[in-house]
């Protein structure tokens, strides 16, 4: 096999909240332990819920974030162990596009400001030439070349987001992080953006790490998804059998709450409803972190950490429901769940 | 993929509204630059627009009234007051844009360093800060000037040294406030150094409230120099600034009123149009920083 894109092992991130006083320091442990590889020109989707520790993953991979152990390699090239200058020339090769586009093209500058820096930092070529670089990608995201001169505050949102990927890719990198990249837009804009991603991934063969909350975004955009539940990756798999096939609850319970656009169906589906608010991450539960808000919990669930087994049609699932009770063994939980549903 | 699904849907894009035009809707802002121009162009050329030579006294015109041969009459020396009005208002703009030159290369770099570094730099330079304004600005001046000797090069020195730190503290606000912006991650996102994250990034944002502190400081520069000038411990004669003017007319107030309120008026209108520029320029700038958000 191939030496992959991206490979993250045993990552873990923790804030520094400072010493209270009294020596001892309080950390919070956003990101517990995440393993995951991304192929060259491949996507994969980074999806939970808001606090789940999933834009830390990726600011950490950019080590905008430092990571606090772990490893990570990018096209074999380690990441995690270079110094903080180092770390600005393999810039080069890993970029990143924000969430919102209002505040992340600083308003100063003008597009083309804006595109020809990381050239200037990363490339030594005349002005002329960077100029004509700027000139083609603004064309490959769709916008015309004659905006280069212009400020960001003269764009619309979805404009606005062309040029931060249009800033991202003109180093032509390796891997793209996107955080989150149209859940500040409008959703008629979304689905143009996204065909632009995918267009572009199409002719630069960049892999993309997508974080998002929209499960149909992430479904369209990778073949291959991770669930993050609390700063730990909980369920991962190809997109179609984590969707229609979910081996850990929390995965069910997120599925069943995206509603459908039949309301007939919408009567009959399955809902799985879940307790209570996520747990703060300063203090989480014992073994299973889910343990707390999981309809399936068991007496096992509280005292080990359930650990990753393979699942049914690949992937791997964090759940003790495969080895204790039921013993599903990587299969899919789906009649499992109908069958307690209809019992209980 | 073909071309149509790329394609930004044309989206008439907004006139650009630029901040000359902002500004120049602000009457009063407008009206105050454009006093100041006047002022600044009698400046440039004063001995043009003189009417008598400003260092030619006459035994025979000492502390006269305002007559049409000197519009704003003599004084005690018998020199006529328009023509060292004339001259004076290039030593006294020419101070306040020394004063304020010296404080922005003091209080700029050390506010971006303070705002960007944040940590233990900061606490030492914001603590030097504090004790520096804990003085009142035109004692400290007057000491400085004390050690220094008097001359208007060392009086403008010393208030360059004493308005530093209000520089330092609007720069470090801003810097502080920028440096959390995403833009700013993502500058560091695409491999900026430190160093160019400071010049491209921060500077161009803290620009605004800079230009209007040091607007404003001109003003205060003005008149703090006419304030050590009519202490004497400015502008050495026979040259002549505002306050300088204003110190020598003084005492003859009862006497001779009109050389007093001829220099008391041009430094209260000057000082004036610095502030009005000043807010002129706060207001416009905000508006395109709200457009840009």
């Amino acid at each position: 096999m191939t030496e992959p894109c991206l490979k993250v092992s045993d990552l873990h991130v923790m804030y520094d909240l400072g010493s209270n006083g009294f020596g001892k320091r309080k950390r919070l442990h956003a990101v517990n332990g995440a393993s995951f590889e991304i192929a060259a020109g491949e996507t994969l989707g980074l999806v939970g819920e808001s606090g789940s520790g999933k834009s830390t993953i990726g600011l950490s991979i950019m080590r905008l974030i430092e990571p606090w152990s772990g490893k990570v390699t990018l096209g074999g090239t380690d990441v995690t162990g270079v110094g903080r200058k180092d770390v600005r020339t393999l810039r080069r090769r890993m970029q990143m596009v924000f969430q919102d586009p209002y505040s992340s093209l600083n308003p100063s500058m003008t597009v083309e400001q804006l595109l020809e820096e990381p050239l200037i930092i990363h490339r030594d070529l005349p002005k002329a030439e960077r100029s004509a670089m700027v000139g083609q990608m603004l064309e490959s995201v769709g916008l015309h070349a004659g905006y280069a001169v212009r400020y960001p505050h003269e764009f619309s949102g979805g404009q606005r987001q062309r040029i931060a990927i249009a800033r991202a890719m003109i180093l032509h990198p390796e891997l793209v992080v996107l955080d989150e990249p149209v859940s500040a837009l409008d959703v008629s804009t979304q689905s143009q953006i996204l065909n632009l991603l995918k267009a572009i991934q199409a002719g630069s063969g960049t892999a993309f790490l997508l974080v998002a909350h929209d499960l149909a975004v992430v479904r369209l955009m990778s073949p291959n998804v991770a669930v993050m539940y609390l700063g730990e990756i909980v369920e991962a798999g190809p997109s179609g059998r984590v969707y229609d096939a979910p081996a850990h609850p929390y995965t069910a319970a997120l599925i069943s709450a995206v509603p459908f656009p039949d309301p007939e169906r919408q009567r009959t589906a399955t809902r799985i409803i879940l307790k209570g608010d996520l747990p703060s991450p300063l203090n989480p539960p014992s073994g299973c972190r889910f343990r707390t808000r999981c309809p399936f919990a068991m007496e096992i669930c509280a005292k080990e950490t359930p650990p990753a087994v393979p699942v049914e049609g690949g992937g791997t699932a964090a759940c003790h429901l495969h080895a204790h009770g039921p013993k599903l063994a990587g299969r899919s939980l789906m009649p499992f769940i109908k069958e307690r549903l209809a019992g209980g | 993929m073909s071309a149509s699904v790329i394609a930004a849907p044309a989206v008439a894009l907004p006139p650009s509204s630029s901040f000359f035009g902002r500004f120049c809707r602000n009457r009063t802002a407008l009206v105050s630059a454009v006093i100041l121009l006047i002022i600044v162009v009698v400046a440039i050329f004063a001995p043009y627009l003189a009417p008598h030579d400003p260092a030619k006294s006459s035994l025979r015109y000492i502390m006269k009234p305002p007559t049409l041969l000197h519009p704003l009459g003599t004084d005690d020396l018998g020199r006529d007051v328009l023509s060292r009005l004339i001259f004076a208002s290039r030593l006294s703009l020419i101070a306040s844009v020394q004063a304020v030159a010296i404080a922005l290369a003091i209080g700029l770099p050390l506010g971006l360093i303070s705002g960007y570094v944040r940590g233990w730099t900061d606490t030492i330079i914001m603590r030097l800060n504090d004790a520096l304004m804990s003085f009142p600005a035109l004692i400290l001046a007057v000491v400085i000037v004390g050690m220094l000797g008097p001359s208007l090069t060392n009086a403008m020195t010393a208030i360059g040294l004493v308005y530093a730190p209000r520089i330092m503290r609007v720069v470090r606000g801003s810097t502080l406030s920028v440096r959390e912006e995403v833009y700013i991650t993502a500058a560091r996102a695409t491999g900026c150094s430190d160093a160019r994250i400071i010049a491209r990034h921060v500077l161009p944002n803290v620009t605004g409230p800079l230009v209007v502190q040091a607007t404003v400081l001109m003003g205060q520069a003005l008149l703090a120099e006419a304030g050590l000038s009519f202490l004497g411990l400015g502008v050495q004669p026979p040259q002549a600034s505002w306050g300088a003017m204003l110190g020598t007319a003084f005492p003859y107030m009862a006497d001779a009123p009109v050389p007093t309120i001829a220099a008391g008026t041009v430094i209260s209108v000057t000082v004036l149009c610095f502030n009005l520029i000043g807010d002129g320029i706060r207001d416009s700038v905000g508006r395109m920083r709200r457009a840009g958000d």
